[in-house]
């Protein structure tokens, strides 16, 4: 098994420089930010910090049963998939600002991708 | 083998167990989720032993100055002293009321004797009781400097607390707190470039211990503090301000007035919400450190704003209870 991308890039380090750039970015998107309007900031950006994680390939032990019931309340308020790609978007592009290669970019997406059914509750 | 003391009893570690792993195998109830030291659901505190740095990482230096750590990455080679974060709230003093003085229409001030010295951080906050009522306050004294604890309270036309401390309580008073509790303190951050500090009303109060308490410890970059009321006459500290101002260069005070004309407005004075004059004076906060105190929603507002404009989440401190606009 090759190393992981979380590995590769620097592991919780860079995660953690990624995390700010990600969180300003989601809330900066009009089309997802309501979302997150009456969250605790700190928590969310906790969140944010376990999703990069697990986008990259780091240590994690989040399950698909624990992402359907943590995006359930927002399914309801009409997640869906169109807000799942914003926020595929804003992973990229935060990965390209911190000079992370497109190939290791393109792994971290289809780990993301693989949450898309979970999220959504497909 | 190193062990775990919580709650007064000690627990074996094996063989590289985390912290949390331990706990949870002897039965006690932690609340985790993530393990891998990113959610931070598990955040506990170190009374006595060596933290590695690694169950440190990204915790704010506020926390860390106080022992917060992350038991689920936490492997410690030595003996660690633990609590949780709620049983730092517990801990009871007896203060006895030197001096009640009114600063203006509504809002008091009352400086408080402590039986044993209470070791404290500018900014933090106490909580007080009443029999059953309990009100948390901020701390707008200095440790090392004020001799006295101080808290300004806002008479709240339906408080239960601020009408009995506004009205029943005298010089000479027992009184009981908890605590201090609270992040919301001044810590130096490496590359910091400067210091704003927002609040409104009563929300001046840990404000006026932190700018004071940056600049004992010689914090020489840029200090921005505005202060909002509806009017002049609901300002307070304005004099004590404007010295702190003249003595210190780097320190500008905006005292802000939401319900006054720019045609109206006495001199010195701007017009506007605290937080909207911040972010016109400084418009962009990168490695700013941010405080904030006061109405609930401005408090909000003004958080995720110098998140926007730049400055980290860790470096903006702003305690989660809600003021004594509402008590």
């Amino acid at each position: 098994m090759s190393q992981s991308v979380y590995d590769r890039i620097g592991g919780e380090a860079a995660v953690n420089a990624a995390v700010d750039l990600f969180y300003r970015k989601v809330l900066a998107d009009d089309r997802i930010n309501g979302f997150f309007a009456d969250t605790d900031m700190e928590k969310q950006a906790a969140k944010q910090k376990a999703f990069l994680t697990m986008a990259l390939g780091g240590p994690n032990n989040y399950t698909g049963e624990d992402m359907r019931k943590g995006h359930a309340h927002l399914v309801e308020r009409g997640l869906n998939d169109s807000h799942f790609d914003a926020v595929m978007e804003n992973l990229g592009a935060t990965l390209k600002e911190l000079g992370v290669p497109d190939d290791l970019i393109g792994e971290a997406a289809a780990i993301a991708e693989s949450t898309r059914n979970d999220v959504l509750g497909k | 083998m190193s062990k775990v003391v919580y709650q007064g009893r000690s627990y074996e570690r094996q063989d590289d167990e985390t912290v949390l792993r331990c706990l949870l195998r002897n039965g006690i109830h932690v609340p985790y989720s993530c393990e891998s030291g990113a959610c931070q659901s598990c955040v506990m505190q170190v009374t006595s032993g060596e933290i590695p740095p690694n169950a440190q990482e990204d915790l704010k230096e506020t926390q860390k100055s106080l022992g917060y750590f992350k038991p689920c990455v936490c492997k410690p080679e030595g003996d660690l002293e633990i609590i949780a974060l709620d049983d730092a709230h517990k801990q009871k003093h007896q203060v006895t009321v030197v001096e009640k003085c009114f600063l203006n229409d509504e809002i008091l001030r009352l400086r408080l004797a402590c039986d044993e010295p209470l070791e404290y951080r500018a900014g933090q906050f106490i909580n007080l009781f009443n029999g059953d009522l309990i009100r948390s306050y901020s701390l707008a004294s200095l440790p090392g400097s004020d001799e006295m604890l101080e808290l300004h309270i806002k008479r709240v036309p339906t408080g239960a607390m601020s009408n009995w401390l506004c009205d029943d309580v005298q010089v000479g008073d027992q009184l009981s707190i908890a605590g201090p509790m609270g992040e919301c303190f001044y810590h130096e951050v490496d590359g910091e470039k400067g210091l704003l500090a927002v609040g409104s009303g009563s929300g001046l109060a840990p404000l006026w211990g932190v700018v004071r308490d940056a600049l004992a410890q010689g914090f020489e970059k840029p200090i921005i503090l505005c202060h909002g009321a509806m009017s002049a006459e609901n300002l307070y500290y304005v004099d004590e301000l404007r010295r702190l101002e003249k003595a210190h260069p780097n320190f500008s005070y905006f005292p802000c007035l939401s319900d006054v004309e720019a045609s109206e407005l006495p001199a010195g004075m701007f017009s506007g919400y605290p937080n909207d004059v911040a972010f016109a004076q400084q418009p962009t906060v990168a490695k700013w450190q941010i405080f904030l105190c006061g109405h609930p929603e401005m408090v909000d507002q003004t958080k995720r704003k110098a998140f926007l404009l730049g400055a980290s989440l860790t470096d903006i401190h702003a305690d989660p209870f809600v003021p004594a606009s509402s008590a």
